[in-house]
C-alpha cells in the first residue's frame, strides 16, 4: 500500500462514494454513517504521510507515475512536498469536520449530498498533489460541479443565482488558465522536442519576455478568482451565505486555498522572471492590500453573520498573496501557514454561525444577543474561534498573520504599514461580533431556552480547536516542513537571494556585536 | 465493349459502404408493407438498419485493414472521383454509428407520434449514403450529388410529422433556404470548373494554386462555396433555418441533423478548404475567423434565452459549430484532428442529450420545454444523471468528452499562434456553461410538473448507454480515440 499511499488518499472517498451510492436513499442512518465512516477511512490513509514525510528530502516525495494519454504526453503524476503536505491534510481533516457536521442539517436527499462531497474530497486532493499540469486542470474543474449541487441544492433561498455565479466565474478564470497552460506546453515542445506537462520538466523553459507576461496574466486571472483577489471576489459572499454550512466549511477551508496554491505552486516557479518583475509584483502587493482593507471594512458593515464571515475570508485571503508576493522565506511560509489557519479559524467560524442557524433558522445578526447566557459551551468554544481568527498570541492566526507581517516588511515598510490595519480592523469587526450575538442580555424572546451544543457539534469542533492550538503554541514542526520547498521556490524566483541575506549577515554581525559593546 | 474497365474490383471495394446502404434502404422501401402491415411490428425494420450498417461498417473496416495493411494513404475509385482515407474512414464509421443510434432511439417516440412508418428507416440509411459521398467523394460532381442525396432524405425527415404544423413549417423553410444554398455552392462549383476544366479536386487545385489568392475568380469560387456549405453547417449568418428545423423536426431527426449532417457538411468544408482551396488560405483564413466568432457569440447569446430544449440546442449546436470551424481556422494537422475528435464526441454527447429528450414526449405531453425536464432526478435519477453528464460535456467540462473536443480546438488554436480566438473561445465556455446549468437546474433542483414517467424503450435506453459510456470513456481515457484521429489525418494527403 505504501508504494501507492498517494493514490490510495485520492481515491478513499471515490471509493466511499461509489459504495454510498449502493445504499438505498431511504436508508438515511446507513448513509450518514457510511458517509462518515469513509470521510474518517479518508483521513486515516492520509495520517502515515505524517510520519513518513522527509522535511529535510528536497523535491516532491512519495511520487507515482503513469502514463495516462501518451498521445498528448498527459500522466498521471502526484507527488508532494512541504506546502502540499499541509494542504492535503488540512483537506483530510476539514472533510471529517464537514461531513460530521452536515448529520442533522442535511435531511433531505441525503444520499446525493454525501456523494457530492466524497466526490469533492477527491477532486480537492487531486489538486494539490497533481505534478501534471494536464491532470491538474481536470481536477480543478471536477470541483465545480458537486460545489454547484451542494450550493444549488442544499442552499439557502438564493441558492441558484450564487451556485451558477461561483460556476460561471471560476470556469471562466479556468478556461483562460487553460490557454495557458497550453502556451507552456508548445514552448516547451519548441524548446525541447518533447510533448510535456510535468511541472518539473516545464520548469526548465526558458520563455520570451513577452509570453511569459502573458502566461503569467492568464494564469492570474485562474488563480485570482479563485482565492479571490480584490475585483474577482464579488461570487464569494453569494456562495457562502447561500452554501449549507458545510458548503461554506470546505469553501472557504480548502476550495480557496486551490487558488493561492496554484500561485506558489504554478505562476512562481514557472513564470519566475514574470514573478519577480517589479510591476507586477507592486499590482498584485496593492490588490493584496486593497483586499485585506476592503474585506476588513466590509465585514464592519455586515448585518449577516454569514456574510460578515466571508468578507473576513477575502480579508485574510489578502493576507495570504501579500506573503506570497513578498516573495522571501518569511513572507512565502507565513502565507501557506495562514492558508492553513484560515482553513481552521474560518472553518470554525462558520461551524459556530452553522451552530446557531440549525436552531433559529437566521443569520440576522440582530436577532442574536446575549446567547453566552443560554449556550454557555458554545459560546466558549466560538470565543475560542473567534480570537483564533482575531490572531491572538499563543493561537494559530497569530504565527501566520506575523510572519506574512515580517515578510511584508522585509519586502517594503509600505506594504506592511497598510497590511496591519487589516489585523487591527480583523480585530474589530471579529470582537464587534461577538459582542452582538454573545454578550450582553438576551433581547429576542426566541433565544431564550435554547439548547446548547450536543456532544456531536463539540465533536466537530474538537479536531480544529486542538489544531489551532498545536500551531499556535509549537509551530516550528511546521517551519520545518516549509523550509524546504520555500527556500527553493525563493531561490527559482529570486536567484542568489540567500547568497545575498549571508553576505548581509556577515558584513551587519560584526557592526552590530561592535554597537552592542558600546 | 468491355464493361469491366468501367467497374473494377477496386471500384467495388471502395464503393462496398455505399451499396450496403443504398441496398438495405431499398429492402426496406419494399418490404416495409408486405412484411409489417401493422405500426406496432416495423420496429423489427431496424434490423434492416443494423444489417446495413453492419455491412457497411465491415466494407469500411476492410478498407481500413487494407490501408494499414499496405500502408499507403488512400484507394481511389471510378477514375479518381471516389478516394477513400483515413479521413473518410473516419468520418463514415462516425456516420454508421449516429445512423444506428438515431434508428434504436427512434421507434417509441414515432409511435406515440402516430407517425410510425417504414420509410423513416429508410430514410436514413439513405442519407448516411449520401454522407458517405460527401465524406469519400473527391470530385465536385460526386460531392455535390452526395449532399443533394443527403439534403433530400433530410427535408423529408424533418417534416416526417405530417400532422404537426411545426413539422411541416420546418421541413418548408428547410427545402427553401436549403436548395437556395445549394444554389450558391453549384455555382461556386462552376466556377471551379470554368478555371481548372475538370471537376476533380486535385485538378482545381492546381488550377487554383497557379493563380494569385487575390484573382476575383478564385474569390468569387471561394466565397460561393463557402456561403453554402457555411449554410449547411448553420455558421452564422447563415444560421437562420436551423432553430425552426430543428424545433419542428422528430426529436431523433434534430439529433441526426445536428450530428451526422453537421458532420458531413464539415467533412466536405475541410476537404475543399485544405485541398482546392488551401492555396487562398490567406484569403478564408480571416473572413472565417469572423463567421467562427459571430458563430459562437450568436449561438451562445441566444441560447440562453430559449425555452423550448431543442431551440436552445439548436443554439447550442451552432456555437459548437463555431468551435469546430476554429480548428479548421488554425488548419495545421492538430487543428484537423481536433475537427475530428471534436465531432466524434459532439456526435455521441449531443445524440445522448437527444436522446433524453425524445423520452420527455408521451401521449398529450409534447415535452421540449425546459420545465418539462424539472424534478426529472426524481422520476428517473438514470435519466438525469445522464442528462447531467451530456450538459457537462457539451459544457465541455472535465473529465467528459467534450472537455477533450474543446481541448484539442484550443490546443491547436495556441500551437499556430490564433490567441485571441482562443481566448474568446474560452470566454464563451463560461457563457455556455449558464445555459446547459440551467437544463441541470431545472432536472435537480425543481419539482416535477407531471407524474408520467419518462418514455422508455428498449432501444432508447441502449442508445443512453451507449451515448453515455461513450462520453464518459472519451473524457477519461481519450488515448485510443485520439491516435485513431492522428492516424486518419496522417493518411490524407
Amino acid at each position: 500500500m505504501n508504494d501507492h499511499l498517494l493514490s490510495w488518499i485520492l481515491f478513499t472517498p471515490l471509493i466511499g462514494m461509489a459504495v454510498l451510492l449502493l445504499i438505498p436513499s431511504s436508508k438515511k442512518n446507513a448513509i450518514r454513517i457510511w458517509a462518515n465512516v469513509a470521510a474518517l477511512a479518508g483521513f486515516l490513509v492520509s495520517l502515515p504521510l505524517v510520519f513518513e514525510f522527509d522535511k529535510n528530502a528536497s523535491g516532491y516525495q512519495f511520487m507515482e507515475r503513469a502514463s495516462w494519454i501518451p498521445a498528448l504526453g498527459v500522466q498521471y503524476l502526484v507527488g508532494i512536498d512541504g506546502i502540499s503536505l499541509l494542504m492535503v491534510m488540512l483537506t483530510t481533516v476539514i472533510g471529517v469536520v464537514a461531513i460530521l457536521s452536515s448529520w442533522n442539517a442535511i435531511q433531505e436527499r441525503t444520499k446525493e449530498y454525501y456523494a457530492m462531497f466524497l466526490l469533492l474530497q477527491t477532486g480537492m486532493l487531486g489538486v494539490f498533489m497533481s505534478l501534471d499540469f494536464f491532470m491538474f486542470f481536470v481536477f480543478w474543474e471536477v470541483v465545480l460541479v458537486p460545489m454547484y449541487f451542494i450550493i444549488g441544492v442544499w442552499g439557502g433561498p438564493r441558492k441558484l443565482y450564487a451556485s451558477i455565479k461561483f460556476f460561471i466565474y471560476t470556469l471562466a478564470g479556468g478556461a483562460l488558465m487553460l490557454l495557458g497552460i497550453l502556451a507552456l506546453y508548445f514552448q516547451y515542445h519548441h524548446q525541447f522536442g518533447t510533448y510535456t506537462f510535468e511541472i518539473q520538466k516545464l520548469m526548465a523553459l526558458q520563455l520570451p519576455w513577452h509570453m511569459e507576461q502573458w502566461v503569467f496574466w492568464a494564469f492570474f486571472i485562474g488563480f485570482a478568482i479563485k482565492v479571490p483577489m480584490f475585483p474577482f471576489h464579488t461570487w464569494l459572499p453569494d456562495a457562502h451565505v447561500e452554501a449549507p454550512t458545510a458548503g461554506s466549511v470546505v469553501l472557504a477551508s480548502v476550495m480557496l486555498k486551490m487558488g493561492t496554491y496554484g500561485f506558489i505552486r504554478f505562476s512562481l516557479p514557472l513564470l519566475p522572471k514574470a514573478s519577480y518583475d517589479a510591476t507586477i509584483v507592486q499590482i498584485l502587493a496593492v490588490l493584496s492590500i486593497i483586499g485585506i482593507m476592503y474585506g476588513a471594512l466590509v465585514s464592519l458593515m455586515q448585518q449577516d453573520w454569514k456574510k460578515l464571515v466571508a468578507y473576513s475570508s477575502v480579508s485574510h485571503l489578502g493576507f495570504c498573496t501579500l506573503g506570497i508576493f513578498a516573495l522571501n522565506p518569511n513572507g512565502l511560509s507565513g502565507s501557506v501557514l495562514q492558508q492553513l489557519n484560515h482553513g481552521i479559524s474560518t472553518g470554525m467560524l462558520f461551524l459556530v454561525v452553522g451552530v446557531a442557524y440549525e436552531r433559529r433558522h437566521t443569520r440576522e445578526l440582530k436577532e442574536y444577543g446575549g446567547l453566552a447566557h443560554t449556550m454557555p459551551l458554545y459560546a466558549k468554544i466560538a470565543a475560542f474561534a473567534m480570537l483564533s481568527s482575531a490572531g491572538l498570541p499563543l493561537l494559530n492566526g497569530f504565527v501566520g498573520e506575523f510572519t506574512i507581517l515580517q515578510g511584508a516588511f522585509e519586502a517594503s515598510r509600505i506594504w506592511a504599514a497598510f497590511a496591519v490595519t487589516g489585523v487591527i480592523f480583523g480585530a474589530a469587526y471579529l470582537l464587534w461580533m461577538y459582542q452582538r450575538t454573545f454578550l450582553g442580555q438576551i433581547t429576542n424572546p426566541k433565544n431564550l431556552g435554547l439548547p446548547d451544543m450536543s456532544l456531536r457539534e463539540v465533536a466537530v469542533f474538537a479536531p480544529l480547536i486542538v489544531w489551532a492550538l498545536w500551531i499556535g503554541i509549537y509551530p516550528k514542526p511546521y517551519f520545518d516542513v516549509l523550509e524546504k520547498p520555500v527556500a527553493q521556490i525563493v531561490e527559482r524566483v529570486r536567484p542568489g537571494y540567500f547568497e545575498a541575506q549571508q553576505a548581509r549577515l556577515a558584513t551587519e554581525a560584526p557592526a552590530q556585536a561592535a554597537e552592542v559593546a558600546r | 465493349m468491355n464493361l469491366g474497365q468501367y467497374y473494377t474490383a477496386q471500384d467495388q471495394f471502395v464503393l462496398v459502404p455505399a451499396i450496403m446502404l443504398a441496398m438495405f434502404a431499398c429492402a426496406v422501401f419494399l418490404f416495409d408493407f408486405l412484411l409489417f402491415p401493422k405500426a406496432s411490428q416495423r420496429k423489427w425494420l431496424l434490423a434492416f438498419v443494423a444489417f446495413g450498417v453492419a455491412m457497411a461498417g465491415g466494407g469500411l473496416y476492410r478498407q481500413w485493414a487494407y490501408l494499414a495493411k499496405y500502408g499507403l494513404t488512400e484507394i481511389t475509385a471510378f477514375g479518381g472521383t471516389l478516394t477513400v482515407d483515413g479521413f473518410s474512414i473516419f468520418f463514415n464509421a462516425m456516420f454508421l454509428a449516429a445512423t444506428l443510434v438515431v434508428g434504436i432511439m427512434s421507434y417509441k417516440y414515432l409511435e406515440i407520434e402516430g407517425e410510425h412508418h417504414g420509410e423513416y428507416y429508410g430514410l436514413i440509411l439513405l442519407a448516411n449514403c449520401g454522407m458517405f459521398f460527401l465524406a469519400a467523394g473527391s470530385d465536385l460532381i460526386t460531392l455535390f450529388i452526395g449532399l443533394e442525396l443527403m439534403a433530400l432524405c433530410f427535408y423529408i425527415l424533418v417534416g416526417f410529422l405530417r400532422g404537426d404544423k411545426r413539422s411541416n413549417e420546418a421541413a418548408l423553410k428547410y427545402l427553401i433556404l436549403g436548395a437556395f444554398s445549394s444554389g450558391f455552392l453549384v455555382y461556386g462549383f462552376s466556377v471551379m470548373y470554368g478555371l481548372a476544366g475538370s471537376t476533380r479536386l486535385a485538378d482545381v487545385a492546381t488550377a487554383i494554386a497557379m493563380r494569385d489568392a487575390w484573382d476575383p475568380l478564385v474569390f468569387l469560387a471561394l466565397g460561393t462555396t463557402a456561403v453554402g456549405l457555411l449554410f449547411k453547417v448553420a455558421a452564422v449568418p447563415f444560421h437562420m433555418w436551423a432553430p425552426d428545423a430543428y424545433e419542428g423536426a422528430p426529436t431523433a431527426i434534430t439529433g441526426y441533423l445536428s450530428v451526422a449532417s453537421k458532420a458531413a457538411s464539415f467533412a466536405f468544408l475541410v476537404r475543399l478548404l485544405m485541398g482546392p482551396l488551401a492555396s487562398a488560405r490567406d484569403v478564408w483564413a480571416p473572413l472565417l475567423s469572423v463567421v467562427a466568432i459571430l458563430t459562437m457569440t450568436v449561438g451562445n447569446l441566444a441560447a440562453i434565452t430559449q425555452s423550448n430544449i431543442k431551440r436552445l440546442l439548436a443554439y447550442s449546436s451552432i456555437s459548437h459549430a463555431g468551435y469546430i470551424l476554429l480548428g479548421v481556422i488554425a488548419g495545421n494537422s492538430t487543428g484537423i484532428q481536433g475537427v475530428l475528435v471534436y465531432l466524434l464526441v459532439y456526435t455521441f454527447m449531443n445524440l445522448g442529450a437527444f436522446a433524453v429528450i425524445t423520452a420527455l414526449r408521451r401521449r398529450d405531453i409534447v415535452g421540449e420545454d425546459i420545465d418539462d425536464l424539472a424534478g426529472l432526478m426524481h422520476k428517473s435519477p438514470g435519466y438525469a444523471v445522464l442528462m447531467l453528464i451530456f450538459m457537462l460535456s457539451l459544457a465541455g467540462i472535465p473529465p467528459t468528452a467534450g472537455f477533450i473536443g474543446k481541448y484539442y480546438i484550443f490546443l491547436a488554436l495556441i500551437e499556430t499562434g490564433h490567441f485571441y480566438l482562443a481566448a474568446i473561445g474560452a470566454l464563451y465556455v463560461a457563457v455556455a456553461a449558464y445555459y446547459y446549468f440551467r437544463v441541470v437546474k431545472s432536472m435537480f433542483t425543481s419539482e416535477a410538473t407531471d407524474k408520467e414517467p419518462v418514455a422508455s424503450s428498449f432501444g432508447l435506453r441502449v442508445a443512453l448507454g451507449v451515448t453515455g459510456v461513450m462520453t464518459l470513456l472519451v473524457g477519461i481515457f481519450p488515448e485510443p480515440f485520439l491516435r485513431l484521429a492522428q492516424t486518419s489525418v496522417l493518411l490524407i494527403r
